[in-house]
C-alpha cells in the first residue's frame, strides 16, 4: 500500500475508533456492560464530555508544535480529525447540560407540562444560567466559536475563504483559553485538575508565541 | 476545665438503652427506635450512600472518599468538649455515647451543588448530649472540628480546605430536635467515607454544614468561622440553610436533583432522575422556621 492509501484505510480509521473510545465507554457503562456511571450519571457523563473537549482541544493543538519540532508532516493530516473530536465532545458536554442537567428532554416529553412551578419556563432557567453565571457564559462562547470553526472545516470552504480561513480558524486560541478557564471557574475549590489543563495550553501557545516571535527578536538584535 | 473523671457520674446517668457502637465495620446497631422525624421517602440504596461523597479530607472527587478512607481506623476514638460548659473534658467515644438511646432518622440530604438524597441515619439527638454538659447561659455558638491527621487523611495533605475542618451551629440550631450526632446509616456503624465514628447531621441546612469524625465541640460565645466560609465568604455564609429562593453563583438552587444509580439503565437512567422544586429549610420549615424570625435570610445565607 502506497502512504496516502495507508493513511486513508489504516491510521486515519485507527486514530478515529480511538477518539471514539471515550463515548463508547460512556454508553458502554450507561448500560452497566462496561463499568457504572455512579449516583448521578448526568453529573458523571457530562464531566467525562467536558474532560475530554479540552483534551481533544489540547492534543489537536499539540499537532503543529509537534510537526514543527519532529519533522513528522504527516501528522498534520489528523489535525482535522482530532479539532472535530474535541468539538464532538465539547458538543456532547453542551448538550447532556441542555437536555438533561437543564432538563430541556424532560420538558419536551411531557410537552411542556412538567413539573416546573408556575412562571418558571424551562428556557427562562437556561438563559438565566447562561446569562448569570460566568463560567457558563464563557463556556457558551467556546462553544460557539467552536461551532463556526467545525462548520468551516471542509477543504471547500477552506479554499473558499482563503486567507480569512486562517484568521477565523485562530479562534481556536481564544475557545481554548475559554474552555480552561470554564473549568477552572466552574470547580468549588482544587483546581488541581484545572491547572494542569491551563500549564499544557501555556505550553502550547507559548511554544506558537516563541516560533512565530523569536526570529523577528533575533533579526532585530543581531544587526 | 474539669478533669474526664470528674464527670464519669454525669456519663453514667442515663436512659434504660445504653447505646453500644461496635468497633468492627458495617457491624449492626443495636437497640434502634424509630423517629417521628423521619421522613417516609425512599432512601437511596446503601451503594450510593456509602460511594457518592464529598469528604474532601479523603479527596476532592465523589468517589474519593470510598476509595481513599478504608486504611481509616476510626478506633480509638474521643471527644474532646470545652469551653462554657459546667462539665467539659475528653471522652472516649464508648462513654460519650453510652447514655443515650439510638434512633433511626430518615431524612433528605440537600447538597449545596443542587443534588439531595435520603438517608436513613442513626444518631442521638444533639439535645440530649449537649444537655449532659450543661453549657452556661454564654455558650451562644457550638463549634464543631474534624480530626486533623494527613496520615490517615490523604485529602488533608492537599491545601484544599484550612484543615482542620471546622463548622458551627447557634446553640438553639444545635439544640433543635433535628440535629443529631449520628453514629450509623442502615441500621449499621457509619462507613469511614460516612465520617466515622460521629458526625453531624443538620437536614435542613446544606450538606457541607454536617461535620465528619468530630473529635472536638466548643461552647463559644463567639460565632466560629467555618472553614467553607473562610475559603470562600460570598458563596457559603454561616447559616447555609436550604433555601430555594436565594441562589448561589455557582448553582441555581430553586431545583435540585434527587439523584440515585438505581433507576436502571440506558437512557431511562437519565431521564427518570428529574429535578424537583427545592423546599424552604429542605422541607423542614414547620421544625426550625421559627428560629430565624427577624433574620435576613438573603444576607444570613
Amino acid at each position: 500500500m502506497d502512504t496516502i492509501r495507508q493513511l486513508r484505510f489504516v491510521w486515519k480509521p485507527l486514530v478515529f475508533t480511538i477518539s471514539l473510545l471515550p463515548f463508547l465507554l460512556v454508553v458502554g457503562d450507561l448500560y452497566g456492560i462496561t463499568g457504572q456511571l455512579g449516583a448521578n450519571p448526568i453529573e458523571e457523563i457530562q464531566d467525562r464530555f467536558g474532560n475530554w473537549g479540552l483534551r481533544f482541544m489540547l492534543v489537536a493543538l499539540a499537532v503543529t508544535p509537534l510537526r514543527r519540532l519532529s519533522g513528522w508532516n504527516w501528522l498534520q493530516r489528523f489535525r482535522r480529525m482530532l479539532g472535530l473530536f474535541a468539538f464532538f465532545y465539547v458538543l456532547l458536554h453542551f448538550l447532556v447540560w441542555l437536555f438533561l442537567d437543564r432538563e430541556l428532554l424532560n420538558q419536551l416529553l411531557s410537552g411542556g407540562a412538567g413539573a416546573l412551578p408556575q412562571q418558571t419556563s424551562v428556557w427562562g432557567l437556561i438563559v438565566e444560567d447562561i446569562v448569570e453565571r460566568p463560567f457558563i457564559t464563557i463556556g457558551f462562547a467556546a462553544l460557539l466559536i467552536l461551532t463556526a470553526l467545525a462548520a468551516t472545516s471542509t477543504t471547500g470552504v477552506r479554499r473558499r475563504l482563503g486567507r480569512r480561513w486562517q484568521q477565523l480558524h485562530n479562534g481556536v486560541y481564544v475557545a481554548a483559553i475559554l474552555g480552561v478557564w470554564h473549568y477552572w471557574w466552574q470547580v468549588k475549590l482544587d483546581a488541581s485538575d484545572p491547572l494542569i489543563y491551563a500549564i499544557a495550553l501555556s505550553m502550547l501557545l507559548g511554544y506558537r508565541a516563541w516560533h512565530r516571535w523569536a526570529p523577528a527578536f533575533r533579526a532585530q538584535h543581531s544587526t | 476545665m474539669q478533669a474526664a473523671a470528674a464527670t464519669g457520674s454525669v456519663l453514667a446517668a442515663g436512659n434504660a438503652v445504653a447505646a453500644v457502637i461496635p468497633g468492627e465495620r458495617r457491624a449492626t446497631l443495636d437497640g434502634v427506635v424509630p423517629s417521628e422525624y423521619s421522613t417516609d421517602e425512599t432512601p437511596n440504596s446503601y451503594m450510593d450512600v456509602t460511594t457518592y461523597n464529598n469528604f474532601y479530607e479523603f479527596g476532592v472527587r465523589k468517589q474519593d472518599p470510598y476509595r481513599n478512607s478504608q486504611d481509616f481506623e476510626p478506633r480509638p476514638w474521643s471527644v474532646e468538649v470545652s469551653g462554657n460548659a459546667e462539665v467539659t473534658g475528653t471522652f472516649a467515644l464508648e462513654d460519650f455515647v453510652k447514655p443515650h438511646t439510638l434512633e433511626e432518622r430518615i431524612y433528605r440530604l440537600r447538597c449545596v451543588e443542587a443534588w439531595s438524597m435520603v438517608i436513613p441515619w442513626v444518631g442521638i439527638p444533639l439535645a440530649d448530649i449537649i444537655k449532659r454538659f450543661r453549657p452556661l447561659s454564654s455558650a451562644k455558638y457550638v463549634r464543631f472540628e474534624t480530626l486533623h491527621d494527613p496520615n490517615m487523611m490523604p485529602g488533608q495533605r492537599s491545601r484544599s480546605l484550612r484543615w482542620p475542618y471546622v463548622e458551627g451551629l447557634t446553640i438553639e440550631e444545635a439544640t433543635n430536635p433535628l440535629t443529631i450526632l449520628a453514629v450509623g446509616v442502615y441500621g449499621e456503624v457509619l462507613p469511614n467515607q460516612n465520617g466515622a465514628p460521629l458526625r453531624l447531621v443538620v437536614p435542613w441546612k446544606y450538606g457541607f454544614k454536617s461535620i465528619k469524625s468530630i473529635v472536638k465541640i466548643e461552647f463559644s460565645e463567639r460565632r466560629p468561622a467555618s472553614s467553607w466560609e473562610q475559603a470562600a465568604p460570598h458563596e457559603y455564609g454561616f447559616y447555609a440553610n436550604v433555601n430555594p429562593e436565594v441562589s448561589h453563583p455557582r448553582w441555581s438552587q430553586a431545583r435540585e436533583r434527587r439523584i440515585g444509580s438505581d433507576q436502571g439503565t440506558g437512557l431511562s437512567a437519565l431521564l427518570s432522575a428529574p429535578r424537583q422544586p427545592t423546599l424552604m429549610f429542605n422541607g423542614y420549615a414547620e421544625h426550625v422556621a421559627h428560629l430565624y424570625d427577624g433574620l435576613d435570610l438573603r444576607k444570613n445565607y
